[in-house]
């Protein structure tokens, strides 16, 4: 049976565009503008959803995504919030969590276990015996969630967008429009946020049968839309508050960053649900949200329904039903005094019947359970919060509307860090401290009268312009006056309980009451026990009343109880919009391209893609390493270091800087030489090492290994802070591009190029210059750290193809070969060098790896020598060695991180091993027992497949150069 | 049916009893304190009595139990450490875990999902390498496997991670679990409450007198409380309580987030761990799914929530699983976590007699939870440190003995 309404004055729904839909096989029809829930209930459907725990038929209850009971799949997405989501052409819905339909979910019968299940039940069970504990879980996990994944949902991410403004106001009902215009005709640049696709918050909805509250809002935003220095943003929504008022906005399309100066929260207040036996049955629904399906989308909640209240909001819920031509068959009023104003005289006047002093004993559910089909109405004591059986009525219908109270939605004020109080005026915690620059209007400000909410956005407005330091006239807001509009305590026992309270989680009255009795009688705790407030709609509808409860059991008042922490996000937020495009940053040298074109295979090294070795068709990775080394060792080899790090130490306090932040001595370094730097961490341990060149008086140029480079300029920049020297650090890693030629024909290739002499008179290992190549001034180091001889050509890195081409044109009569890093360590390895951060660990100190001549203890200070003075005394606890295995092996290779053993013991591990086609032989270096670091000792390393392999420790280099 | 369950139905008064009493005055004395009622804090007390008869006992809690990190970790129970005596002490615990439904009669929804820890570079397998050859080594479940092996846990995954950090292989940790982590606490209070300990929430520690190098009570919002023995088992506070009795740790305080997703039907059977995508993720047993990053890098003493954390975590996570594009975070948190330059707890004895430390627990204090309580209850019963934690001992610093677990505490360091 259709209950589309016709036309309203204001719906937001387009008659003229149909919409087509299946939900549960159903075919249906809506209009676009409706949401899932507003269509299918114009419709005629009211089971909309089944319960997490016990599998009940659900329907609306708040109509505002306060509550999940129309989560809803289409087969691609799941978990949509059938309230809110606006309904598609073609969509084909089907509830989420049901075996065999919503109708027919085979999992109902849970709810007639539910004696079984009382709160907590899960901790009390299945785990005994310990071994059927799986068996168990498998059920329980079965049961758990809601909807269904689709593993081939397609990526998407949303784009950010970050907006600055003077004043961010949340919130666009009746105080935040008011706040809004009032900064922005100041001057103010405003963003206005709301949820709903439309602004006007309650004006939107709440119309007690009236017009006015229609013409109130078609004014404001009439003005809103005049005024250029307010931007709008709808269907959108303050996802959290965070540090220096910056607000996480989430539309449709993405989150926008706000950061504005000033907030002001206007985001209102949730309606709560008074909790009576069978209040979650399809039809029973809050009187909001009746007024939201008949104002907003023309859709009548129920025939003949009843209402239940305990403030003025019922009696205006039950003149818009009236005025949708619904029959309210009985206005039931839980205050002893019941309500006594205008509202009064218009419901009796149109024939309503009011029972004070009442409330709704229960919902009578139809024979299938699947609806109402009347209210049993009882006198209702409101001192005691007893029902008295004695005089009830039954009242036919086929819906209630409720509303006995409100929670403030105040989560971003409790982020904000606002301090909270219970006001016993309106039975309402509200703001009583706020933090600087955030501001609070209307309902969650616990002003309730619709002129007073205007005022209180004014007022909240003018307290923003002089906190901005402006001078606004006062605002005053009229103290709250007559009858709280939330009721202090509007529950209903029932023998058969399914009194409702959360119903995200099926948790009802009786659960806290038992939940106390067992001891978690605080709300954290209580929430913790019985999951209120951990289900999707974190406690909107929930929270407030779990609270009420709590107090009632412990006898304290509502202050005294608190409330848990409110936590980001106010709606749960998609991990698309919040990951948004990430981005994976990277770099690469100027000669990356012919890498690629060349067969290289790249791995990550820090932030850089470097060639590990060059792929050609048909020879194994192993092969191509092991030939790309030969070369080196043979004629020549060619390798693209530009990723190592490059820092330029200059200034008159240079050499100063290098002596405290490195452990050897650079005062008295040579202009043109070169020197080891090795770095340590305060506590003595290793952190890197690298090569400083003295290329003036005053400028040391360093590099750093390429993983490490950017950790140990912020390193230096630190200490430099520290020390207070004349020193300048320019960071040139970037600058400058790095290309190392190795071999026995590196010096006639490198010659080529070059015009000074570099025989090793005139250019001996550690030399340094600056000089000119292909016409451009280079960098010139000759290194030693993968071959005796070597030269590193440093030169402005958007020279480095031009340099690489030249070099490969300058090589090709002696066979030169590009080599990667996986040649590049086996290459070190052969002349027995460590690698920091490879062959050391997190712990490593120098002495462990036989670096003590690397040490200039005489020097007054260096980083971690006052560590190394301590652990100098100390017994070494391993020691890194150069080994062997015998030429013939033949059994498991050994592999990095292998532990050497001796028996039970861990002594060490291996941290390098390769085949050498110098040696012949698996060569490595391990951590071993520093009683066998004598070469000819001999230790045990197991590999992976737990045979043991006999090494032996020998001198370095592992080959005989010459 | 469980047959537990029955009881439920046939009585018609619920006769669950407290799991603990509601204590509000306390005694002028006892012979030990404890200040925390987390769960490091209750099983101490726990074993104190129940392993050494000491039931004359006062936990301190200056919120509600279980409130601190213990109600905000992400609930992971590993034992796949670096160090020998790491690996020992952790898997102590897992063992101590696997019967702990048994032994407090509460279902800890201990659930073994297996673990793997996710490399993407080749120094990462190093790492796996080392990790897996200490565990096998001391008789831990832990091995390196490819990324056949993980796809088949775990189907969903997207091995190249959407091409930004292909999965090269991972650390397989068959005992890897997770538990309800606020029963640990609740299970653990019950037990001591039942053996005599008197567990005091909303208390907070004052002070504490120490006179001759010797502790002589507590001061509290309770009044004044004589007692030898003190044991501080307070994570992130760990400094504010040391200053009590001018003890200088290197513990320094980084904020821990996390977050969880809303319920859905359960796929995710396995804990994934990522170092280099800083990520971990597993779904409980309602069907969220519960994730963790690495620590915020800079030191705060406070438990707000930053949005960059989120923004970074679901970026990698749809890094990991595209699908989950439209799947819904509800909601965040953060911890305070006691961070040490090694990455390892500091337990047992202080220079002040009678002053027992428990801290230091970073990012990895959930799965320590058995043993840390039965070895500083052992350490206070007998006032000395128990072996298995005498690589954990405050003097390691002084004495340049650290005990490096850096590379597999958590992720991102």
């Amino acid at each position: 049976m259709s209950m589309r309404l016709p036309k309203q004055a204001g719906e937001w729904i387009s008659r003229d565009k149909t919409v087509r839909f299946t939900f549960e096989g159903q075919e249906y029809s809506g209009y676009e503008g409706d949401t899932i829930t507003s269509a299918l209930w114009a419709a005629g459907v009211k089971v909309l959803g089944r319960s997490f725990k016990y599998h009940r038929a659900r329907g609306v209850l708040s109509f505002a995504n306060h509550d999940v009971n129309v989560m809803v799949t289409d087969g691609n997405d799941t978990n949509i919030r059938g309230d809110v989501v606006a309904l598609g052409n073609g969509m084909q819905l089907d509830a989420v969590n049901t075996d065999g339909g919503v109708l027919k979910d085979k999992n109902k019968y849970i709810d007639s276990l539910s004696p079984l299940l009382p709160v907590g039940f899960y901790y009390k069970a299945f785990h005994k015996p310990a071994r059927l504990f799986p068996f168990w879980e498998k059920i329980i996990r079965k049961a758990a969630g809601l909807g269904v994944v689709n593993f081939n949902y397609p990526r998407i991410t949303k784009r950010k967008l970050n907006k600055h403004c003077d004043l961010l106001v949340i919130g666009a009902g009746p105080s935040g429009l008011s706040a809004a215009l009032a900064a922005a005709s100041e001057g103010l640049e405003v963003v206005l946020v709301d949820e709903n696709q439309s602004l006007g918050g309650s004006l939107t909805y709440d119309y007690a049968g009236s017009e006015s509250s229609r013409k109130i809002l078609e004014e404001l935003q009439a003005k809103v839309a005049e005024t250029a220095n307010i931007h709008v943003y709808t269907g959108a929504y303050a996802a959290g508050y965070y540090a220096d008022h910056m607000v996480p906005v989430v539309t449709a399309k993405g989150i926008t960053r706000v950061r504005a100066k000033a907030v002001i929260v206007a985001t209102g207040v949730f309606e709560q649900p008074p909790v009576f036996h069978n209040n979650d049955l399809p039809g029973v629904m809050l009187g909001s949200a009746a007024q939201r399906l008949i104002n907003r989308y023309a859709v009548k909640p129920f025939n003949k329904g009843v209402v239940v209240t305990a403030n003025a909001h019922g009696y205006r819920v039950a003149l818009d039903l009236l005025n949708a031509g619904a029959k309210v068959a009985a206005l039931v009023d839980m205050r002893a005094e019941g309500q006594r104003d205008d509202l009064v005289g218009e419901l009796v006047r149109k024939g309503v019947k009011i029972y004070p002093a009442s409330c709704v004993y229960e919902a009578v559910a139809t024979s299938d359970k699947l609806g109402v089909q009347g209210a049993v109405i009882f006198p209702f004591d409101e001192a005691t919060g007893q029902a008295n059986p004695g005089k009830s009525v039954n009242i036919d219908c086929d819906g209630i509307a409720m509303s006995a109270g409100w929670a403030p939605a105040a989560a971003l004020l409790y982020q904000a860090g606002t301090g909270m109080g219970y006001s016993n005026d309106i039975q309402q915690f509200v703001p009583n401290c706020l933090p600087a620059g955030v501001f609070a209007a209307g309902r969650v400000n616990g002003v309730y009268c619709l002129q007073q909410r205007a005022n209180d956005g004014m007022r909240a407005a003018a307290e923003v312009l002089r906190y901005l330091g402006k001078r606004p006239p006062e605002v005053t807001v009229d103290k709250h006056q007559g009858p709280s509009p939330s009721h202090p305590y509007p529950f209903v026992e029932h023998p058969k309980g399914k009194n409702f309270v959360d119903f995200d989680e099926d948790i009802q009255i009786k659960d806290f009451v038992n939940a106390a009795k067992e001891g978690f009688d605080n709300i954290e705790l209580m929430k913790r026990f019985t999951t209120v407030g951990m289900g999707p709609s974190q406690g909107k509808h929930s929270n407030m009343n779990a609270i009420r409860i709590l107090a009632k059991i412990r006898n304290l008042p509502v202050e005294k109880i608190g409330t848990t922490t409110a936590r980001p996000f106010f709606h749960p937020t998609p991990f698309g919009h919040l990951g948004g495009r990430s981005f994976h940053s990277h770099r690469l040298t100027s000669i990356h391209a012919w890498h690629e074109s060349a067969g290289a295979f790249f791995v990550d090294v820090g932030a850089w893609s470097r060639p590990a070795y060059y792929q050609q068709a048909g020879k194994s990775k192993q092969q191509l390493v092991q030939e790309e080394a030969q070369a080196v060792r043979q004629t020549a080899g060619i390798i693209d270091s530009g990723t190592l790090g490059k820092i330029e130490v200059c200034g008159p306090d240079a050499a100063l800087f290098l002596e405290r932040f490195y452990t050897g001595k650079f005062a008295d370094q040579k202009v043109g030489t070169t020197r080891y730097a090795l770095l340590l961490d305060e506590a003595g341990v290793v952190v890197d090492d690298g090569i400083a060149s003295r290329l003036a008086d005053e400028l040391f140029y360093l590099t750093i290994s390429t993983s490490n480079a950017a950790a140990v300029y912020r390193e230096m920049q630190r200490w430099l802070q520290i020390w207070q020297l004349n020193v300048g650090l320019v960071n040139v890693t970037g600058a400058y591009g790095l290309i190392n030629v190795a071999g026995p024909a590196a010096r006639d290739i490198v010659g080529k190029l070059v015009s000074i002499d570099l025989s090793d008179a005139a250019f001996p290992m550690g030399a340094a210059c600056e000089t000119e190549v292909l016409g451009v001034p280079v960098r010139l180091v000759r290194v030693g750290f993968v071959a005796h001889l070597a030269y590193e050509i440093h030169m402005p890195s958007a020279h480095g193809l031009n340099f690489w081409l030249a070099l490969m044109e300058a090589g090709a009569g002696y066979g030169i070969r590009p080599f990667g890093t996986d040649a590049q360590r086996l290459l070190r390895l052969e002349l027995g060098h460590h690698l920091a951060g490879y062959d050391t660990d997190g712990l490593t100190n120098p002495y462990e790896i036989g670096a003590e001549s690397a040490l200039a203890m005489d020097k007054p200070f260096f980083i971690g020598q006052r560590s190394l003075k301590i652990i100098g005394k100390k017994k070494v606890a391993k020691l890194l060695v150069p080994f062997v295995l015998p030429q013939e092996y033949s059994g498991e290779m050994p592999q990095d991180c292998n532990l050497v053993i001796d028996g039970a013991a861990i002594k060490g591990r291996v941290t390098s091993v390769a085949y050498s086609p110098a040696a012949k032989r698996i060569i490595g270096l391990a951590y071993v027992d520093p009683a066998r670091n004598q070469p000819g000792m001999v230790f045990d390393i197991r590999t992976d497949n737990g045979s043991i392999v006999k090494a032996t420790v020998v001198e370095t280099p592992f080959f005989n150069a010459d | 049916m469980a047959y537990q369950l029955l009881k439920f139905a046939l009585g018609r008064e619920y006769k669950e009893p407290r799991f603990f009493r509601d204590c509000q005055t306390p005694k002028k004395s006892y012979d030990a304190v404890i200040i925390g009622g987390g769960g490091h804090g209750l099983a101490a007390a726990y074993y104190l009595a129940k392993d050494h008869g000491i039931t004359n006992v006062a936990v301190l809690e200056r919120g509600y139990i279980g409130g601190g990190n213990t109600g905000r970790n992400t609930t992971i129970v590993r034992s796949n450490y670096l160090t020998p005596d790491g690996v020992s002490f952790y898997d102590a615990s897992v063992k101590l875990f696997e019967g702990l439904s048994t032994e407090l009669d509460i279902n800890l929804f201990y659930s073994n999902r297996g673990h793997f820890t996710l490399a993407h570079s080749e120094s990462a397998m190093r790492t796996m390498r080392w990790r897996a050859e200490v565990n096998k080594h001391v008789g831990v479940k832990s091995r390196v496997v490819g990324t056949d092996e993980i796809s088949r846990a775990c189907p969903q995954l997207d091995i190249s991670c959407s091409g930004k950090a292909p999965i090269q292989g991972a650390l397989y940790h068959e005992p890897g679990s997770i538990a309800r982590h606020d029963a640990v606490a609740w299970g653990y209070a019950r037990g001591a409450d039942s053996m005599g300990v008197e567990i005091f929430q909303n208390t907070e520690v004052q002070g504490i007198d120490v006179k001759d190098g010797r502790v002589q009570g507590v001061h509290t919002s309770r009044g004044y409380i004589a007692t030898g023995k003190v044991l501080s088992a307070v994570a992130g506070f760990t400094p504010r309580v040391c200053k009590m009795v001018n003890l200088q740790t290197p513990i320094v305080i980084h904020p821990l987030q996390a977050c969880v997703s809303e319920p859905m039907k359960p796929w995710l059977d396995t804990i994934l761990v990522s170092g280099s995508l800083h990520v971990y993720v597993s779904q409980s047993s309602r069907g969220e799914l519960v994730m963790g990053s690495s620590l915020d890098p800079y030191e705060v003493h406070s438990t707000r929530s930053t949005f960059d954390f989120v923004e970074g975590l679901t970026s990698h996570i749809v890094d990991m699983f595209p699908f989950l594009s439209n799947v819904k975070i509800v909601r965040q948190w953060a911890g305070m976590a006691d961070i040490t330059p090694d990455f390892a707890p500091i337990m047992g004895n202080t220079p002040v007699r009678g002053f027992y430390l428990d801290a230091g627990w970073g990012t990895w204090g959930f799965k320590a939870t058995p043993i840390s309580g039965k070895t500083m209850a052992y350490t206070m019963a007998n006032d000395r440190p128990h072996e298995l934690i005498h690589s954990f001992r405050m003097s390691r610093f002084e004495e340049y003995e650290l005990t490096g677990e850096k590379g597999a505490a958590s992720v991102g360091h």
